[in-house]
């Protein structure tokens, strides 16, 4: 089904009673020449470019759940390129250039809204860190821009300024950042991936790897039956260690719970996406009104998708000393998920040592932005077996290598990412 | 999640510091790079119960061993880690 301003009018004028569903809701075949494991926003999208750029049309997407119901839909649906190392500033920068164009490539309304990305500074010395990422963005062709205090006062004369502890000093701001519908996404790459013959099969968990007599992995048990695979990725965030143990290997991942707020829904406030740089807190507010916020990892391994108070009082305190005024609003919901933390807080997308095996694993709390660009590598090493030029240098080995990408300089602690 | 502190007692989250996984041990100084690899950045990450190293800083600031189940947050033990707390307790 092709959507346009025509398959609206005729579905208006039948009282849209008539939409079918945007995807296919498959059942498992014997047998795929890739195979995914996931089903989220990087699992579709990986199917996605399979089938659309290098011609790899019979994949299976297998969720043990129903798409997007893991982090991909319990982000805070921010995407940015605003990073300064080698490796990742590329990569999410290719990420950012796909999102602009996806609604067009999929045919789906994804809700990208590129309303800005504001991280503020409040000290000379984060001023300073803020400007030498700035410069490596424009150098890299990204747009960012330093804004000082008398700018912000125009935009967001709300802020705390004059904090005696943390004052507003500015921000550095990409316009080109902003928010997109997290369900959307996924729903938007299913029905797109689906159009071009990939299968999406829900409710089938993974129980194990079938592997030849060489030890290369032939296909996957399933809650549904076996099925065979020329090749397996995986991209299942939270689960990549219980994923990759079925394989026999242990991967320099921990898995912590992140905590997502969402508040009543009040007229519009914040124009975009704002960061506060002496704590962790970061909001936005959604079309529906709702300031959709967040903060630290609760910090302890969890893989119960719910977190702890002292967490949910060091969110607040952020955004209180921020934004005072937004003691009145009431919260609505809360809830977490669970990230794989890797050890220097970067993605891995490699061939595993296990043959047939590919790991898309490792995002930490930034794996939403990546959707489209974790998609499009990861298919590419899937179809090429060589890693794609913007993610060379997510290898699994790096740690052992001395290669690790440590955005945040914090060394092996995933908890401090 | 609250911690029952052996020292203390019961006492709240925010009163503790989480390191991880009290099963890695550091390798001897001839081990090799392998060893050290496997010490420092592989883990377990194990799904279920998993015994791991809280510091009680905001209390007696001992280190503690607390075993915990990773999918629902129980905990079913909690020790003085090994050193010279743990001795005290055995005196």
């Amino acid at each position: 089904m092709k959507y346009s301003i025509f398959s609206l009018a005729r579905a208006a004028l039948s009282g849209h009673k008539n939409w079918k569903p945007t995807w296919r809701d498959a059942a498992p075949k014997d047998r795929y020449d890739v195979v995914i494991i996931g089903g989220g926003g990087h699992g579709l999208a990986t199917a996605w470019f399979l089938a659309s750029e290098f011609g790899i049309r019979n994949v299976a997407v297998l969720e043990k759940g129903w798409i997007g119901s893991g982090n991909a839909g319990r982000n805070t649906t921010i995407i940015r390129s605003n990073y300064g190392l080698p490796g990742n500033t590329g990569f999410y920068e290719l990420s950012m250039k796909l999102w602009e164009k996806m609604e067009q490539d999929l045919n789906y309304n994804a809700m990208v809204s590129q309303r800005g990305v504001l991280n503020l500074y409040h000290s000379d010395a984060q001023r300073d860190a803020f400007a030498r990422r700035g410069n490596t963005m424009r150098i890299n062709g990204i747009d960012a821009e330093l804004l000082d205090q008398a700018a912000l006062r125009k935009m967001l004369p709300f802020l705390n300024f004059d904090n005696a502890r943390f004052p507003v000093q500015g921000g550095l701001l990409q316009r080109r950042g902003g928010t997109a519908r997290h369900d959307a996404v996924v729903w938007g790459y299913a029905h797109a991936a689906s159009e071009l013959g990939v299968d999406i099969i829900q409710n089938c968990e993974v129980t194990g790897f079938t592997r030849d007599a060489n030890g290369k992995v032939t296909g996957v048990e399933t809650s549904r039956g076996k099925i065979g695979a020329g090749k397996v990725g995986m991209a299942v965030a939270g689960s990549s260690s219980r994923v990759a143990a079925m394989a026999g290997l242990r991967l320099p991942i921990e898995s912590h719970v992140l905590q997502a707020f969402v508040s009543e829904a009040i007229k519009p406030l914040i124009p975009g996406v704002m960061t506060f740089g002496a704590g962790h807190f970061y909001v936005s507010q959604s079309d529906k009104g709702g300031l959709v916020f967040g903060g630290d990892i609760d910090g302890y391994n969890s893989y119960a998708q719910r977190g702890n108070l002292p967490v949910v009082e060091d969110v607040c305190e952020g955004g209180m000393a921020l934004i005072p005024m937004i003691g009145r609003v009431r919260l609505l919901r809360q809830w977490g998920g669970i990230m794989d933390m890797s050890m220097d807080g970067t993605p891995i997308i490699d061939k595993s040592p296990v043959d047939g095996l590919y790991i898309n694993a490792g995002w930490c709390y930034g794996g939403f932005k990546a959707t489209p660009g974790s998609g499009l590598v990861f298919a590419h090493l899937l179809a090429r077996e060589e890693s794609h030029k913007e993610a060379a240098l997510f290898r699994l080995d790096r740690f052992q290598r001395g290669a690790m990408i440590d955005e945040k300089g914090q060394g092996a602690q995933p908890n401090l990412h | 999640m609250r911690i029952t502190c052996p020292f203390c007692g019961q006492r709240e989250l925010g009163e503790f510091t989480y390191l991880g996984d009290a099963k890695p041990q550091r390798p001897t100084a001839d081990a090799g790079e392998d060893a050290v690899y496997d010490y420092v950045y592989l883990r377990d990450n194990i799904a279920g119960v998993m015994s791991e190293h809280w510091y009680h800083g905001g209390g007696c600031r001992a280190w503690l061993k607390v075993t915990r189940n990773t999918l629902t947050h129980e905990i079913s033990l909690v020790e003085a880690a090994a050193g010279a707390g743990a001795r005290q307790v055995a005196k």
